[in-house]
């Protein structure tokens, strides 16, 4: 039976009225209109519906949405600040890592996690980081290129910011 | 079983598919109708018959505004091409800002829109770039010339002192200006027919480039990267619904009987009719839950199915000798086999063989589909706009004029998107409860009711003397014909190609049939070596006279060392290259063999098409084939028996990863002497021979079927 579950999305708390098992992502799409998320298989297999879920890099197809309910969700719509991008959206465009785009948001959002986790992984953590992603455009090198430019500005700015302090 | 829907010409080849004949009728545009849907300003057509060089596009004059300058300065360019990913968007920005002297940011694309956009058919057979990218140049050409006329009247002076830039003529040594926006505002402006000018306006010549010929990032990239990027499956419509169609258990399965009561119990509206039952809710999770409770009530007659286990034999079984048209078999020969083989030292002799594999593409087919006043309206992702908008049109009886097809741009095609089934779905289901419906099919959906690439089996015989081919002979079964031609010179040779009965639905593919022939032909030449003692490379530079084959085949190997390659301890190398809808690709492998895993430990190509127009874009792409044809190389295989697909799902139909992609290096041949061709396929057809022959080269074992697998005895 439906009952109402308070969702975090984006700094924005939304509070549907939904069935309890109904997959995090349909309720973002269909509900909430949040459309970055994408549906890929169902499975967690292609990682296209992946969303931050208090952080990290979760799989909405198979996540009841009352499992997201009172954690932070953050989807690709969340992570620009108006008009500046962030460093790994910004990243991606520089290194041209798209073709169909389709998988990018979830992309993004994995590689976000993994600098957060690995803030200067080499080209095999990359790798191992970011294989449950499918790119079936098989754009994976210049997705990789994309993830080492956002450590290396990444790194430019915090020895930026150690030398300013 | 027999498919449903016409699609079968895209594995044909371009003279078998090729439309002659021109439209019977041509009509004057509406203007009050055209300027309500692409705004008011200069409008330049273009003759349609240049646009499509595509199959099944009849040319339509009614839409056919190629070029749109807009009073407030915008400037359109309309192309009933499609962006699956390819990057066709950005290409025509490009192009176009090449003639124009614009910046590509300056140009808007309109795509595929079936009443709005030219029919520039369907997007593929490396289509875009020989034949629509002309068609654009020539349009933005006009505007420039006719930019340059008019400054040239209005300020007294010849057209040949003025030149444009960034968009306007500036009076040489004057304070005048003049801009494609004060030409759509003249009062002369009006629609210019392409096809009616005294002459053809220059195309920028190659070294004079400018736009073109220079790295453009993704014409949408801002858009994609921050998740605003409308897909077909993003499209809401007001009161939208969600759909969910009834599916066979197995193929071939007819539906005798089901009840709707139980969808109509959990709020869904549900619609039988024929052979498609569906329903559509609020949400797709009541949507499927309508679905599951109907499907529990349906009853089917199913009936005896061939295996993929059995294929190969039933495939050779019901081979179709005799006959001819259009679907028939067809054969070529010239000189004589038999004095070829009487003349050969050695005669050898293979079979080979490939599965049926999945396009799979990221966004499975989704549609939505409106009807208001007697006219549909469907949003979906295909690359024929048009074939859909006719599949739309016979499904529900509509009139021309009464069913429009717009394409979002695309997450993915392969090839795989030729075809309506989501279109005509989504718009039965939306007609059944008056509403607009989105229908996405599930990812289950998609592996096992998209049509595959046809599966094939080859026989291949071939005599050698003197280091040369002196006899060959090819045949086909089922794959397509397209790359069945061989490049080896053999002066006795004939080709043959067999239609079987599929029993899968089968359709177009990224390379389509090239991909199957180039193995077949390719490893099969790697045995001709090993037969005359020759080095692979050597022995295919000595029969091949093509001048752009052999500078690939030797610009890969230079690039991978193929003098210095590696050999032994299941440690291989392999070369192979192709042609293919005039672009030209050779790709080396170093693999090594560990126990049943084969790991490719390096990859290289070389690839030329022409004149490079974006070398961005032809590296992503060229990479992106590469990639991809490691799947069907080495991991992607449809398993199927009584008419149930084995792994229609990703965990069991393993498509390429980041860990399987390989080091890789591309080397990209610049010919800005050569027109520019198509790049989005060829390269994926170099890549499962040179794996097949480093196999051997590591194991001893030839590979003579895909996907290549490790023996671990051997």
């Amino acid at each position: 039976m439906p009952q109402p579950i308070e969702l975090h999305v984006n700094g924005r708390t939304r509070t549907v009225t939904t069935e309890p098992d109904r997959p995090l992502l349909e309720v973002l799409r269909e509900d909430l209109a949040v459309q970055g998320v994408k549906y890929g298989c169902g499975e967690g297999q292609c990682r296209a519906c992946t969303v931050l879920l208090d952080g990290r890099p979760t799989p909405s197809c198979l996540t009841p949405v009352s499992r997201a309910a009172g954690k932070t969700i953050v989807s690709i719509e969340g992570l620009a600040e108006g008009e500046e991008l962030h460093p790994v959206q910004q990243a991606f465009l520089e290194a041209d890592a798209m073709q169909c785009g389709y998988c990018v948001p979830g992309m993004i959002l994995t590689a976000k996690a993994l600098l957060e986790r690995t803030p200067d992984p080499s080209d095999e953590q990359i790798v191992a980081g970011m294989n449950g992603n499918l790119c079936r455009c098989c754009g994976y090198r210049n997705i990789v290129k994309a993830v080492r430019l956002a450590a290396e500005g990444k790194k430019r700015a915090e020895a930026r910011h150690a030398e300013l302090v | 079983m027999p498919s449903s829907f016409e699609f079968q010409e895209d594995l044909f080849e371009p003279e078998r598919r090729e439309l002659l004949e021109g439209p019977p009728y041509r009509f004057e545009l509406d203007r009050r109708e055209w300027a309500a849907l692409v705004g008011a300003g200069l409008w330049i057509t273009a003759a349609g018959k240049t646009a499509y060089g595509q199959s099944g596009a009849a040319p339509e004059l009614a839409a056919g505004i190629r070029l749109h300058l807009g009073q407030d300065g915008t400037i359109t360019v309309l192309t009933g091409k499609v962006d699956v990913g390819q990057g066709s968007r950005g290409q025509i920005r490009q192009a176009a800002a090449e003639e124009l002297r614009v910046s590509p940011e300056a140009v808007r694309v309109r795509l595929a829109d079936t009443d709005v956009t030219p029919n520039d058919g369907s997007t593929a057979g490396s289509r875009t770039t020989p034949s629509t990218v002309p068609v654009v140049r020539r349009a933005a050409a006009r505007a420039r010339e006719m930019l340059l006329g008019a400054a040239a009247q209005a300020w007294g002076t010849e057209p040949s002192r003025l030149t444009v830039r960034d968009g306007a003529v500036t009076e040489p040594g004057g304070e005048r200006r003049m801009s494609y926006a004060d030409l759509a505002r003249s009062p002369g402006a009006a629609d210019v027919r392409d096809e009616g000018a005294p002459r053809q306006p220059p195309l920028t010549p190659v070294e004079q480039w400018r736009t073109l010929g220079r790295p453009e990032g993704k014409a949408d990239g801002r858009a994609i990267v921050t998740g605003r990027h409308e897909y077909p499956s993003d499209i809401r419509r007001p009161g939208m619904l969600y759909g969910a169609v009834l599916r066979a258990p197995s193929y071939g399965a007819r539906l005798l009987s089901v009840d709707l009561a139980p969808a109509k119990a959990l709020g869904a509206a549900a619609v039988h009719d024929g052979e498609l039952a569906g329903c559509a809710a609020e949400t797709s999770y009541q949507a499927r839950k309508a679905l599951a409770a109907m499907a529990a009530t349906a009853r089917w007659e199913e009936s005896p199915q061939p295996s993929s286990d059995e294929l190969t034999e039933h495939l050779r079984r019901t081979a179709q000798r005799e006959g001819s048209g259009r679907s028939g078999p067809r054969r070529e020969e010239r000189g004589s086999l038999e004095q070829g083989f009487a003349a050969a030292e050695k005669t050898v002799s293979a079979s080979y063989s490939i599965p049926y594999i999945q396009h799979a593409p990221m966004e499975p087919r989704a549609a939505v589909a409106e009807w208001a006043d007697g006219k549909l309206t469907v949003w979906t992702g295909t690359q024929r706009p048009f074939g859909v908008r006719e599949q739309l049109m016979e499904a529900f009886r509509l009139p021309a004029g009464k069913a429009r097809v717009i394409v979002p741009d695309t997450g993915g095609g392969f090839g795989g998107k030729h075809t309506g089934e989501a279109a005509i779905e989504a718009a039965r289901l939306a007609k059944a409860v008056g509403k607009p419906v989105s229908l996405r099919w599930t990812r289950q959906e998609e592996l096992a009711w998209a049509y595959f690439r046809p599966a094939g089996v080859w026989d291949v015989r071939a005599g050698l003397a003197g280091g040369k081919i002196v006899a060959w002979d090819f045949a086909c079964f089922n794959a397509g014909t397209a790359g069945m031609e061989s490049p080896y010179a053999a002066p006795h040779a004939r080709t043959q190609y067999f239609p079987c009965d599929s029993p899968l639905r089968e359709g177009s593919y990224r390379g389509i049939a090239a991909t199957g022939n180039n193995f077949a032909r390719e490893t099969f030449v790697d045995e001709l070596a090993e037969a005359a003692g020759a080095d692979p490379l050597a022995f295919r530079l000595d029969n091949l006279s093509d001048e752009r084959l052999r500078n690939v085949l030797t610009a890969a190997a230079e690039a991978f060392g193929w003098e210095r390659r590696r050999t032994g301890r299941g440690v291989g190398a392999g070369i192979a290259g192709g042609v293919e809808k005039g672009s030209y690709v050779a790709a080396c492998v170093e693999l090594a063999v560990e126990g049943e895993a084969i790991r490719i430990r390096r990859l290289v190509a070389a690839f030329e098409c022409g004149a490079i127009q974006n070398p961005l874009n032809l590296r992503a792409q060229v990479e992106g084939a590469l990639i991809q044809g490691l799947g069907g190389a080495l991991l992607e295989e449809v398993r199927f028996a009584g008419g149930r697909l084995l792994n229609a799902r990703l965990a069991d139909y393993p498509v390429p990863r980041f860990a399987d992609a390989p080091p890789m290096e591309v080397v990209l041949l610049d010919r800005p002497d050569l027109p520019s061709a198509g790049a989005g396929e060829t390269p994926i057809i170099a890549v499962a021979p040179a794996i097949a022959n480093a196999y051997q080269a590591a194991t001893g074992v030839r590979a003579r079927a895909l996907p290549v697998r490790a023996k671990a005895s051997s």
